[in-house]
């Protein structure tokens, strides 16, 4: 996609550094050094984008094809592994699964760090830096490092082939960033505003909920977005947690297909490119926000 | 009238809101405690027994756990497996991410989609990654047809079934996975330093060359060590990639800390002795993080924490 504009720039890189003028010897060097960039940029974009090209497209081809020819487009087109995997009901079931945990996950660890990092944000109470430390130690440990006795907690709970003993566990783990990322942003919301809103007979929840909340909009859509995407991918949870294959997520029901099918790489490939829409497809719509919530303590740093 | 309103709610707000402030943290400490810290101090608590994860927990074992893990040459070739990843994702996906940040450093047509596309594969599940990424590279597939056509077939070789390239393989997955979010992380810090900076070094005679040396990496350093940190703490945790891929294979190879716990834990239900790895993990983890807060990020950890 970005092939043409750059190819253009290119070409006008190249156009204005023919033009003769004097200094040409530096124009020569900064026209090498651009066309250098060049190169090496859209080497970069090719390795990126290759492979999810050839997943896509090679979804739409069948294992003669792929044997035949592993770099060639389809001739002829087939749809058949696309479509049997879209009207296969474990896909759907599997869209659905993650879709229920993410949206569980996410709605739990906002709400919980909103709280959370209010008082940690705009209070003082003894102990309040040692509790930020102690979320903050969190980031130190992802699920991982707990999974064992996160197994046996949640069966203990009776939550296995639940989405709760997911979604519970993931919203604990993505605590931490949550609020690291929130309490900068509630801190500068300026306290004449509580002020005024305490004359006018607002009490905290009243703040928080009225005020607070909707005037950190951006920074709650950030948090989501990560945890969102956190959830989708995350793959040891559900594989230890769930055993049921009417429970699973979309990482298990790619990777068991594709041990299942091992000899047909075009259906691996179609089922894949399927799983792979609905995270690329938030990216493109979420973008700002995903990539503004994980360098927004940069500029404050 | 103004200030006695505001110095009586300030107070106010000191005294009574202990309670208050607990009731706003609870919910996440509560969930915190629960499925966070509970399950590290159970995970300590299970290292020490021999354990199935089913029958009653009462064969005590003492350490042992922790000097077999030790001395077992599998988990040591494991550690190693960490050891080098941690460092060719120092020695090449950082410099990598700095190049390119510096790169898209600066305005020209195209800059946003690069931006949107080298920053992708960080929101593709590893899953998805491993599986594509194992297609790619086995025999006869994409890779080694176009190796052979632009002249290189020779240098083909199925890299993830070779005891000797499976790890480099999977170290370059890695960096096609996560070179996009370490060059927005350094991007992002390169946009805080002000241009005047730059300029003034030009003007002062400095090559472009020279300012970047002596000038830009030394103002971006506070984001190149927390992009240091995150690699490092993600190297050695690392899972799902290597299990789909390869779980840990060929003749564990490519055996990762992580991969042996898991394959220890869940697949031989050794879970005294997983958990025992589980805690070694941890505690590399952990005096990595402290160390390195306390020897290299000291002066930067306010700008470190906000970064996650």
């Amino acid at each position: 996609m970005a092939e043409p504009s750059a190819a253009r720039e290119v070409v006008s890189v190249v156009e204005r550094g023919a033009a003769p003028r004097p200094g040409a010897r530096i124009r020569v060097g900064a026209l090498a050094v651009s066309v250098l960039r060049y190169v090496v940029l859209l080497v970069v974009v090719a390795i990126v984008v290759v492979p999810v090209a050839y997943a896509v497209l090679g979804g739409f081809r069948d294992a003669p094809q792929l044997a035949a020819d592993p770099v060639g487009l389809p001739d002829p087109w087939v749809w058949t592994n696309y479509t049997d995997s879209l009207t296969s009901a474990s896909f759907w079931m599997q869209l659905r699964n993650s879709g229920i945990v993410a949206g569980l996950s996410t709605v739990v660890v906002v709400l919980f760090s909103a709280l959370a990092a209010f008082v940690l944000a705009r209070r003082e109470f003894p102990g309040r830096e040692l509790a930020y430390t102690v979320f903050t130690l969190g980031l130190l440990f992802p699920a991982t490092v707990a999974i064992l006795p996160l197994l046996i907690l949640v069966r203990d709970l009776g939550l296995l082939d639940n989405p709760l003993g997911l979604a519970l566990p993931e919203a604990a783990f993505g605590l931490p960033l949550t609020i690291i990322i929130l309490r900068p942003f509630f801190r500068s919301v300026p306290k004449e505003l509580e002020d005024a809103a305490a004359i006018d007979g607002c009490g905290s929840l009243g703040f928080f909920f009225r005020i607070l909340l909707p005037l950190s909009r951006p920074a709650l859509v950030t948090v989501a977005v990560l945890a969102i995407v956190s959830s989708w991918n995350q793959f040891l949870l559900p594989l230890v947690m769930l055993s049921d294959a009417d429970n699973w997520t979309l990482p298990l029901g790619v990777t068991n297909f594709s041990t299942q099918y091992t000899t047909d790489t075009a259906r691996i490939l179609a089922y894949t490119t399927l799983a792979l829409i609905p995270a690329l497809a938030f990216y493109l719509v979420a973008e700002r926000q995903l990539v503004g919530g994980l360098t927004a303590g940069s500029v404050k740093g | 009238m103004a200030t006695a309103v505001g110095s009586r709610s300030r107070s106010g707000r000191n005294l009574r809101t202990w309670g208050a402030a607990g009731l706003f943290m609870l919910p996440a400490l509560g969930l915190y405690a629960l499925f966070v810290l509970f399950p590290i101090v159970q995970a300590a608590r299970y290292s020490l027994f021999d354990w199935n994860g089913l029958e009653p927990l009462d064969q005590f074992v003492g350490l042992a756990n922790f000097e077999r893990a030790l001395t077992d040459p599998t988990f040591l070739g494991a550690v190693n497996h960490n050891a080098v990843i941690v460092v060719l994702t120092l020695a090449i996906q950082i410099p990598i991410a700095i190049g390119l940040a510096l790169m898209l450093n600066r305005r020209f047509r195209g800059r946003a989609i690069l931006r949107l596309i080298f920053f992708a594969p960080y929101v593709i599940a590893e899953v998805i990654t491993a599986i594509v990424w194992s297609l790619l590279l086995q025999p006869d597939g994409l890779t080694e047809h176009f190796l052979t056509a632009i002249g290189l077939g020779g240098v083909y070789a199925p890299w993830l079934a070779d005891p000797d390239t499976v790890l480099l393989a999977l170290f370059f997955v890695i960096t096609w996975k996560y070179f996009g979010f370490h060059m927005i992380l350094l991007l992002a810090g390169l946009q805080g330093i002000p241009r005047e900076v730059e300029e003034a070094a030009a003007i002062d005679g400095a090559s472009r060359w020279q300012g970047i040396r002596h000038v830009t990496l030394p103002l971006l350093g506070p984001t190149i060590r927390v992009s240091v940190f995150l690699s490092i703490i993600g190297s050695l945790q690392l899972f799902d990639l290597v299990w789909v891929t390869t779980r840990g294979g060929p003749v564990n190879a490519s055996n990762t800390m992580a991969v042996y716990m898991f394959d220890r834990g869940f697949v031989r239900f050794q879970f005294g002795y997983g958990s025992a790895v589980a805690v070694i993990l941890f505690l590399m983890c952990f005096v990595v993080a402290l160390a390195y807060q306390r020897w290299v990020m000291r002066r930067d950890m306010e700008g470190a924490t906000t970064y996650g």
